[in-house]
């Protein structure tokens, strides 16, 4: 196929290399109001690997996911997304950011855009892209996340679950190194869960990177390499799915599942 | 004595008008760039620049257009020695009166942009003044365009106070008229309609730009 498609080896070789792709260390962050919200993180993710960030509400699940693309700055410790430094404020973030892709809870499509130019403004404008160039991309990648024929639309004209799609399509525009999700189906009505759940999972048969805050059982049972839980501000376990949801250890970690699971 | 017939009153208030018009662009021509700037400096991370664009607007919205135009006419020769025409103090009280209004209006209309815009365009990868062009303003003038339109039309009756340092324009003119032919109805009538006139296209106008900006 195309090189728009994700390294469709990826998952098979990240296997047995197991290149680091993310790794952040000891991850510290206090917000303004004093609040310590990270308290010294560290994760390794490897090419091809899918992790899904679970923890209780407020227990940091957010803005750790958005220190990996700068969006959200720490004081100490340090993050590098594939041998690259990336801290918020920093001067040439925007050439790592376009490495990382994200999806976000409320979609955040451009309103004032059509679904198109929502997925060819990146590309055209900071991969140098011609437009037809990028309308071609554009258009294979909503031809796989099954919207091509509402491209001339706008946002608003499309339900919550086709506008995270699109969402996807534009973050998988920019060819990023990995994907981070934070939370993508909570804002969506219960019928257009599974249709948003189907594309991130065939993404991650294409071997993408993927980082996925999500409380989609389901979900993260079935494609996720390794689960892990942070509460509090950190990180309190780091398994398989099947260790995570058959055979917890931790106090914190059983009483959330028993709360998820009922 | 000279005749006021209708159609000598009506050619008198229409050439004062020339200075209405006249002053209501260099008011929205030099509040619109400086504004511009004053609105960027609001938002900007800078503290320095956020806090002296909020003085500025604080205190052209503090203190009454009348007193600015005082204050360049006369306050400035007092400082300076220096006569400033009544164009240039007009210009530059206009301008400043204007530019905090609009300064203060445009800082509203970007900051109601959602900030997911923002960080949605910073994922993808813009820098800030890519993000500002590209994702943001775009979004902000459909929020802009009626308090500035509705504004502009203060501005262009505001402009009556310039005949305090010596404009004869359309205010000015019509009750210079009124001393000679005591035909008040008639001849502020006729000035009130012509302020209609120019008034009246620019709402206009602002309606259908809202409404071909609004999203589908
Ligand atoms: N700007 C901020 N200033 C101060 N505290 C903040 C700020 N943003 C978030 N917090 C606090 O930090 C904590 C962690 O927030 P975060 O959004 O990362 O949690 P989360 O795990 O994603 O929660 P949720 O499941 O509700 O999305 C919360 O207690 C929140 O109230
Ligand atoms: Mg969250």
């Amino acid at each position: 196929m195309t090189s728009l498609q994700p390294d469709l080896n990826g998952a098979s070789t990240a296997t047995l290399e197991k290149s680091p792709i993310i790794v952040a260390k000891n991850v510290e962050k206090t917000y303004d109001n004093g609040f310590n919200v990270l308290k010294g993180v560290s994760l390794t993710v490897n090419k091809g690997e899918v992790v899904v960030l679970m923890g209780p509400s407020g227990s940091g699940k957010s803005t750790f996911i958005r220190t990996f693309n700068g969006l959200e700055p720490y004081q100490k410790g340090s993050i590098e997304i594939d041998g690259t430094p990336i801290s918020h404020g920093k001067k040439g973030i925007e050439l790592v950011r376009r490495e990382v892709g994200m999806v976000f809870q409320q979609f955040n499509l451009f309103p004032h855009l059509t679904i198109l130019k929502n997925i060819t403004i990146g590309p055209i404008k900071l991969r140098g892209l011609s437009k037809a160039e990028a309308e071609q991309v554009a258009m294979e990648l909503l031809e796989r996340v099954g919207i091509a024929h509402q491209a001339e639309k706008y946002p608003g004209q499309l339900s919550g679950g086709q506008q995270q799609r699109v969402a996807i399509a534009r973050a998988l525009a920019m060819k990023p190194k990995v994907m981070l999700f934070d939370e993508p189906t909570s804002a969506l009505d219960p019928e257009m869960v599974r249709e948003v759940l189907d594309v991130m999972r065939s993404l991650a048969e294409s071997g993408m990177t993927m980082v996925c805050v999500t409380h989609e059982v389901g979900f993260a049972r079935e494609v996720a390499d390794r689960i892990i839980f942070l509460t509090e501000g950190s990180l309190i376990a780091d398994t398989t799915p099947d260790q995570f949801f058959n055979n917890p250890k931790e106090e914190r970690l059983k009483t959330f599942l028993s709360q998820i699971l009922h | 004595m000279d005749e006021f017939t209708l159609s000598r009153i009506f050619i008198n208030l229409v050439i004062a008008t020339r200075w209405t018009i006249i002053l209501s662009l260099i008011a929205f021509v030099g509040g619109g760039l400086v504004g511009a700037l004053i609105a960027l400096m609001r938002i900007s991370s800078n503290k320095l620049l956020s806090r002296i664009s909020w003085l500025y607007i604080e205190f052209f919205q503090g203190t009454p257009l009348l007193l600015q135009l005082f204050l360049a006419f006369f306050g400035f020769s007092v400082v300076t020695g220096i006569n400033l025409s009544p164009l240039v103090a007009a210009a530059i009280a206009l301008t400043a009166y204007t530019s905090a209004f609009l300064g203060d209006i445009w800082r509203g209309s970007i900051q109601a942009v959602p900030r997911g815009q923002w960080q949605a365009a910073s994922a993808i990868g813009f820098g800030y003044f890519d993000q500002l062009k590209l994702i943001i303003l775009p979004q902000a003038v459909r929020l802009a365009i009626a308090p500035t339109v509705g504004f502009l039309v203060q501005v262009i009756k505001g402009t009556s106070l310039a005949s305090i340092i010596g404009f004869t324009e359309l205010s000015r003119a019509a009750s210079l008229i009124n001393n000679v032919t005591l035909q008040s109805l008639l001849i502020f009538g006729l000035a009130g309609l012509i302020y209609f006139a120019l008034c009246y296209p620019l709402s206009t106008w602002s309606q259908r730009l809202e409404k071909k900006l609004a999203y589908k």
